[in-house]
């Protein structure tokens, strides 16, 4: 009885959802709204073809609808699935794995450099023929594959010394190899000019798009290049992250994913079953960095610019942030630690900032008895999106005193915090 | 941090390369001893609890910038640059060593009292306080003073240099940096291995929980660890702003870097060995960072520094996790 209730209730919460977003498509309490009746797809009991079905029309009927009226959400939702899917990979390395990877940035540079470099004038620097920048179609999907490759043997080639090394001592090596990939990317304009320094390169082909535009006009919804450009970006996000999600379920379920729980809840006792922990720990570090990778190449296609900038120890740590706040080694949790940290980067603190800086020019005067304070001298450093830092510091701190599992804490992961 | 602009102009030959060794060395020293205090830290704090505190780099800025605000309180008062720097150096030890008590206090102990077991999660948790006190000292900075990058004061009487000959100068504050730093590393010594409070200290990183059935609280002597090594780190600040003028919220990140590597290279958990891993460091980054840019004909220069750094904590680590002189850990990386 409640299943069928159930049953007739997720429908109904994606179609009001779904009907207030059209109707106020740039209401962030709506997309807000359209994100809950995504999460209950996953989350109640219900026939399983019923929530991919809803799940489904959600995000690809729903959020591209209310994107043509508010190109902004495709913004927001290229945003979400490029760090839903970074946070996706780094949870097989931290979460399955239990290896602590404080550099995963390193890879994103290394797949997003793989394509920028090739995909703009940039090669023509160090290789003659000016043949640069190759065409969208059909080398960008060429790079991006080949950019899981790179990523993937970069992966390795760290992997493969650092991961002799115990947990916290991985952490600060992996930390100091991000940093390194970050400085050589900020340095190698010289002596060859292989990343064009700090500059960053730019422009970046994108694939071309005119059958997406065709099929758009053919069915009665044309749309200009900018829009048809988001919706591709958002569609081929959605694609990534689905086959990112297929891949992680598969491996969680593989002798490779329980060879890896083993090994993050004890590694000598793995190495007796006969687990090989340096073969294990390389597929984990080396499959999260693919994943990075190919993540890379669609952001500098996205972007049309990249540069040293966009990689540093801050990103590696928001992506931490997604997973830890989400809960270590649980797939939906990436995905919710993900939109969660983002909505609050690129909305949340900016609403935020847009208030205090009416507050600072509004020239009132905070009047406390003892305490007066002109609103007009708040220093504009103090911004709130300025302090992300902070911001993902505290939630860092409280989620490991309080909530070491997450919010939607892995089923194993739950089982050995509680026995403790 | 332009550490060597003669570097920069100076054309490679032989002689120049000479030449500028006794400078390069002295420079090294100098950056050497700041890292080995800082060091200090790391390894005290590795040493009871098996903790990298990734925070000690915060409790280290935080010390520098203690530092430059006794400066701005006091130097309108008092015009003695000396007495200024030792109240400033005061000032900053008791700073850094409350915020590092403040944080074994609100971060790590109640993961304590849970029982964690996966090494993990401390770690994490020290990178999340590190995070928010960069920020924290930003916007109380912002508040206050309206300011990101913060400038130490120079005084003519601090920045006077003697020749020593071999085309070595010397600044009476770089004088004065060594000066303390040797003080304290031998005063660090004397209290660990003279005092009852060092042998308590030592008691507990062998073994927590026999130290505790023989009359120690343990808490109390962590928490007594995290202030020594913080009030040291706290110096160390003072001493790295009066060197390098400009600091700023962030600075701490690569230094705490540095000296943690230091910290691995003379054997984590030892406190000869984190000294003498600062002096070491600083000296081989000074030199490498100068000569790969003769090396290179120019090619690359003091850009790598921070590379060369983190490759050489790389490499001690997979050829020698135990330290160059072995020793001081329990069990090894």
């Amino acid at each position: 009885m409640k299943r069928i209730a159930l049953s007739l209730l997720l429908p109904a919460a994606a179609a009001g959802a779904s009907l207030f977003l059209a109707g106020h498509p740039r209401s962030v309490g709506a997309l807000l709204l359209v994100l809950v009746a995504l999460y209950l797809c996953y989350r109640l009991p219900v026939a399983r073809p019923l929530r991919i079905l809803v799940g489904a029309a959600l995000l690809l009927w729903t959020i591209p609808a209310a994107g043509f009226q508010n190109t902004f959400l495709f913004e927001l939702g290229i945003q979400i699935g490029i760090f839903a899917a970074l946070a996706l990979g780094l949870n097989i390395v931290v979460g399955q794995a239990g290896l602590l990877d404080l550099g995963y940035a390193a890879f994103f540079a290394i797949g997003a450099y793989t394509w920028a470099i090739f995909g703009s004038p940039q090669a023509n620097a160090f290789l003659p023929g000016g043949a640069f920048p190759l065409p969208g179609f059909p080398y960008f999907y060429l790079f991006a594959a080949l950019a899981v490759l790179t990523a993937a043997v970069t992966g390795l080639l760290i992997g493969l010394p650092a991961l002799r090394l115990r947990g916290d001592y991985l952490a600060i090596v992996t930390l100091g190899l991000g940093e390194v990939v970050r400085v050589m990317a900020n340095n190698l304009d010289h002596p060859i000019n292989l990343t064009n320094g700090p500059q960053g390169i730019t422009p970046i082909e994108r694939p071309s798009i005119a059958w997406l535009l065709g099929l758009l006009r053919a069915l009665g919804a044309p749309a200009s290049p900018v829009v048809g450009y988001s919706l591709f970006f958002y569609l081929l996000v959605l694609a990534v992250i689905g086959a990112v999600v297929l891949a992680n379920l598969r491996l969680d379920r593989s002798r490779f994913g329980r060879a890896w729980v083993a090994i993050r809840e004890d590694e000598f006792a793995a190495r007796a079953m006969g687990i090989s922990l340096l073969k294990s720990k390389l597929l984990a570090f080396a499959t999260g960095a693919a994943f990075s990778g190919i993540v890379g190449a669609i952001f500098a296609a996205k972007q049309t610019f990249v540069s040293p900038e966009s990689f540093t120890l801050l990103q590696s740590i928001t992506i931490l942030v997604m997973v830890i706040l989400g809960g270590m080694g649980s797939i939906p949790g990436a995905l919710v630690g993900a939109a969660a940290v983002t909505l609050l980067n690129i909305e949340v603190l900016k609403s935020l900032s847009d208030f205090f800086n009416q507050l600072r020019q509004s020239g009132a005067v905070l009047d406390l008895v003892l305490f007066r304070y002109d609103l007009a001298r708040l220093p504009s450093q103090l911004e709130p999106a300025k302090y992300e830092r902070m911001i993902f510091g505290l939630i860092i701190v409280l989620m490991m005193i309080f909530r070491p599992g997450g919010l939607i804490p892995e089923r194993r992961h739950k089982q050995e915090l509680e026995k403790e | 941090l332009t550490l060597l602009p003669v570097a920069r102009h100076s054309v490679g030959v032989a002689s120049d390369l000479l030449n500028l060794l006794p400078s390069v060395l002295l420079e090294g020293l100098l950056l050497g001893f700041v890292y080995a205090m800082i060091a200090l830290g790391y390894t005290m704090v590795y040493g009871v609890l098996e903790l990298i505190n990734f925070a000690h780099s915060e409790v280290f800025m935080i010390g520098a910038v203690a530092g430059i605000e006794t400066f701005r309180a006091l130097s309108p008062h008092l015009a003695d640059p000396f007495a200024l720097l030792a109240l400033a150096i005061l000032a900053a030890a008791m700073v850094s060593g409350a915020t590092a008590m403040a944080i074994e206090r609100l971060a790590y102990r109640p993961l304590r009292r849970r029982g964690v077991t996966n090494r993990l999660i401390p770690l994490i948790t020290a990178i999340g306080v590190s995070f928010f006190l960069q920020d924290f000292v930003r916007l109380i900075e912002g508040l206050w003073h309206n300011e990101f990058y913060m400038n130490y004061p120079s005084y003519p009487a601090l920045e006077k240099s003697y020749a020593l000959g071999l085309g070595m100068e010397i600044q009476v504050k770089s004088i004065l940096v060594m000066g303390v730093a040797i003080s304290m590393l031998v005063g660090l010594h004397l209290l660990v291995t003279r005092t009852r409070l060092g042998k308590a200290i030592r008691a507990v990183a062998q073994d927590r929980e026999t130290a505790s059935l023989m009359g120690i609280n343990p808490d109390q002597i962590i928490s007594r660890t995290f202030f020594i090594g913080g009030a040291l780190g706290g110096v160390a600040g003072v001493l790295f702003g009066l060197m390098y003028t400009q600091i700023n919220p962030f600075v701490g990140f690569i230094p705490g870097i540095k000296a943690f590597t230091a910290a691995v290279l003379g054997g984590i958990g030892s406190i000869p060995g984190a000294m003498l891993g600062g002096l070491v460091l600083g000296v081989m980054e000074t030199t490498g960072g100068t000569y790969l840019f003769f090396l290179t004909g120019g090619a690359m220069g003091p850009e790598y520094k921070d590379i060369f750094g983190f490759l050489i904590l790389i490499l001690i680590l997979l050829l020698r996790p135990q330290g160059l002189w072995g020793g001081g850990m329990k069990d090894r990386a």
